[in-house]
């Protein structure tokens, strides 16, 4: 079926660096509530649920079953999970949606990093015989990449400053994002990178509803539709990519049609300084394109729901009027390992 | 509501993992202090070795011995170690193209300090003293201003070839379990048991977890329920589970106490595990000092009609 699809509505909670005080369905189910209100849908109404998440960052077993919940998912629901950002369960709803098999879908993720030290449960992620017993965390394989831009000539110490200067300003206007107005780009965490080059640590949850057609049109004003929207992935070996360049992206970016005509917004799920420059180079974004303005994941990076807020704030400019084609990305694993790339438009106003 | 509760959590696990041919030679390789990597299809050598090339997907198989010399392709200083990494003291992150090589594997480089590192440094491995055919067999890499070093012609060939790595794990959490079980566990240290009740849909959910699975709404009315309940349904236990000092056979049994919708669970004691029975009426047994429940025994009452209970089956 050749259906066009629509984000038509986004929610996301404030990013925090604890949240103790809520178990992660707690943290998530206002959450949930929101993006439902805003389309006036209620789980029943729903087609499809699909959502992201890792145990392993909060030390919860099965929390993703618990998160359910939330959802409210008896009598049993259409559902599905992935352990990744929620940007790959939003992937999953649109390939549901595409068939005909729903007409709307609930895509939600949450991290809790908070409890554990997310640094070395990103480890556990590595390939297991030969990267995960070093134990390097996800700063150092993260400075690795720095350093190898910085060895090329494509950026230097001050450059990625302004990057996290850059993306901190921004947040500014976001109330959810956990880092916001100047901070102090400070030591370093692993040379080159500072602390300013890195993103928070935190807390945090978003969602996005989908429809299909004429279903998205009832449900919003200005639906931001998904134009294309394709996923690629690297060897998963770092020593032999070219951390300077990230053809997954390109070649993602490529598919979903993102090289077609020019966007004027870009929201880049790119955690360190450093790999906003390898994106920037990647996607061809000029200087006219506005990047980030919710300051991207320097200003929150609750880990699984980064890259799906990423969607979601592309959407809302979208459907705000703010933004007529929007690129979205993604990112998961280290060093920019796999790539998500979605272009959404609004009706010609 | 009492503070936040917080406690320790450790999770560990070891993994035992098989490994390919490849994987194996390159893992023994280590073990006999000889770098295998592996040759693809277009004439490049891949060090470490995989199975399949990352390009085309072929398989490939063609082993070639490289040196244990090789330059840095980049580098970053880590001055504060973390645990398991290879050095406790300051030591650079590397990647290192071993001569021979035309891809870099990922280590650590034992270095003064971050000005004595820059990329396109020699360096050569310092094998470790006990070695198990692991990548940690290498110890780390170390400065050397000699010349490529040749390699010793091995063919690849083992005896007693690694099969095998036993992957350890261990992760350590604060954990704290959210507002609703807080609240649950509070009261049980003080003997009362209390869940939440769904304002949707009215049901009272023991132990509370926040939510409401069938309305996907917050759950916040506490209500006390017990402390008398009815086992539902039990198994018996035959199987004595590691550090549990409880003799087997004993029963374990879904409980539906006084007042709540769903049934929780929890062992009992206090009479021959072969007298249990559905239906059989029971109350939470505190031992001294105790912040939950150990155990359930029967109250004595007679036993609960199947129809008062079948619902929460």
């Amino acid at each position: 079926m050749n259906r066009e699809i629509a984000v038509v509505a986004f929610a996301q909670s404030d990013h925090r660096r604890t949240s103790d005080e809520s178990s992660e369905v707690e943290m998530l189910m206002p959450v949930l509530h929101e993006v439902l209100e805003r389309t006036g849908l209620k789980t029943a109404d729903i087609g499809f649920t699909c959502s992201g998440s890792s145990d392993y960052l909060a030390g919860r077993a099965f929390s993703f079953t618990l998160a359910l919940d939330g959802v409210g998912a008896w009598p049993p629901i259409s559902e599905s999970h992935v352990e990744m950002d929620g940007a790959w369960a939003l992937y999953e709803a649109w390939v549901k949606l595409r068939t005909g098999d729903a007409d709307t879908a609930l895509v939600y993720s949450y991290g809790k990093s908070s409890p554990g030290s997310v640094r070395d449960v990103l480890t556990r992620q590595l390939d297991p015989y030969y990267m995960a017993p070093l134990w390097p965390d996800s700063v150092a394989l993260a400075a690795l990449q720095a350093q190898a831009l910085i060895d090329a000539g494509r950026t230097d110490e001050p450059a990625l400053a302004a990057v996290g200067a850059r993306s901190r300003a921004d947040a500014g206007t976001n109330p959810h994002a956990q880092l916001r107005g100047s901070v102090p780009q400070g030591d370093y965490l692993v040379r080159p990178l500072r602390t300013g080059d890195c993103p928070p640590i935190g807390d945090g949850a978003a969602a996005v509803i989908l429809a299909a057609g004429e279903r998205a049109r009832d449900l919003c004003e200005r639906p931001a539709w998904i134009r294309g929207i394709d996923h690629r992935v690297e060897a998963h070996a770092i020593g032999v990519r070219d951390l300077t360049d990230s053809p997954s992206t390109r070649l993602a970016a490529e598919r979903a049609g993102a090289f077609e005509r020019p966007v004027d917004t870009a929201e880049l799920h790119a955690p360190f300084s450093s790999q906003e420059v390898v994106l920037r180079e990647a996607l061809r974004l000029g200087d006219s394109v506005r990047v980030n303005p919710s300051g991207g994941a320097l200003a929150a990076n609750p880990v699984m729901a980064a890259g799906l807020i990423r969607i979601g704030e592309a959407a809302a400019r979208i459907h705000r009027g703010e933004s007529d084609r929007a690129l979205a990305h993604a990112t998961s694993g280290p060093c920019l390992q796999q790539n998500l790339v979605a272009v959404l438009e609004g009706d010609p106003r | 509501m009492s503070a936040v509760l917080k406690a320790p959590l450790t999770v560990e696990f070891p993994f035992t993992r098989s490994v390919g041919p490849v994987q194996s030679a390159f893992l023994t390789g280590l073990r006999e202090r000889v770098i295998l990597g592996v040759r693809t299809g277009d004439g490049r050598t891949l060090v470490p070795p995989v199975e399949y090339d990352p390009v085309t997907a072929e398989e490939i198989r063609d082993l070639v011995e490289v040196a244990p010399t090789g330059t840095v392709t980049t580098w970053a200083w880590n001055h504060a170690p973390r645990r398991g990494q290879p050095l406790d003291t300051p030591f650079a992150w590397v990647l290192v193209r071993l001569d021979g090589a035309d891809t870099a594997l990922l280590h650590a480089l034992d270095a003064p300090g971050p000005d004595a590192v820059h990329t396109g440094m020699r360096v050569r491995v310092r094998w470790a003293g006990e070695r198990s055919g692991a990548v940690t067999d290498i110890a780390c890499f170390e400065p050397y201003d000699g010349d490529p070093a040749e390699p010793t012609g091995h063919s690849g060939e083992f005896a007693d070839a690694v099969t095998g790595i036993v992957a350890r794990a261990r992760l350590d959490y604060t954990y704290s379990p959210g507002r609703a079980t807080t609240g649950y566990l509070h009261a049980l240290a003080g003997h009362r048991m209390v869940g939440e009740r769904c304002p949707s849909c009215r049901k009272v959910y023991v132990p509370p977890r926040g939510a409401c699975p069938t309305c996907g709404v917050a759950t916040a009315e506490q209500v006390e329920v017990g402390p008398g309940g009815t086992v539902t349904t039990f198994c018996i236990v035959n199987i004595k589970a590691k550090n549990l000092d409880i003799e087997v056979p004993y029963v374990y049994a879904h409980i539906a106490l006084d007042g709540a919708d769903l049934a929780l669970h929890g062992r009992i004691a206090g009479i021959p595990y072969d007298q249990v029975r559905m239906g059989l009426r029971v109350e939470p047994v505190w031992t001294e000092g105790g912040r939950y429940p150990d155990h359930y025994r029967p109250t004595g009452e007679p036993d609960a009609a199947y129809d008062t209970y079948k619902e929460l089956l």
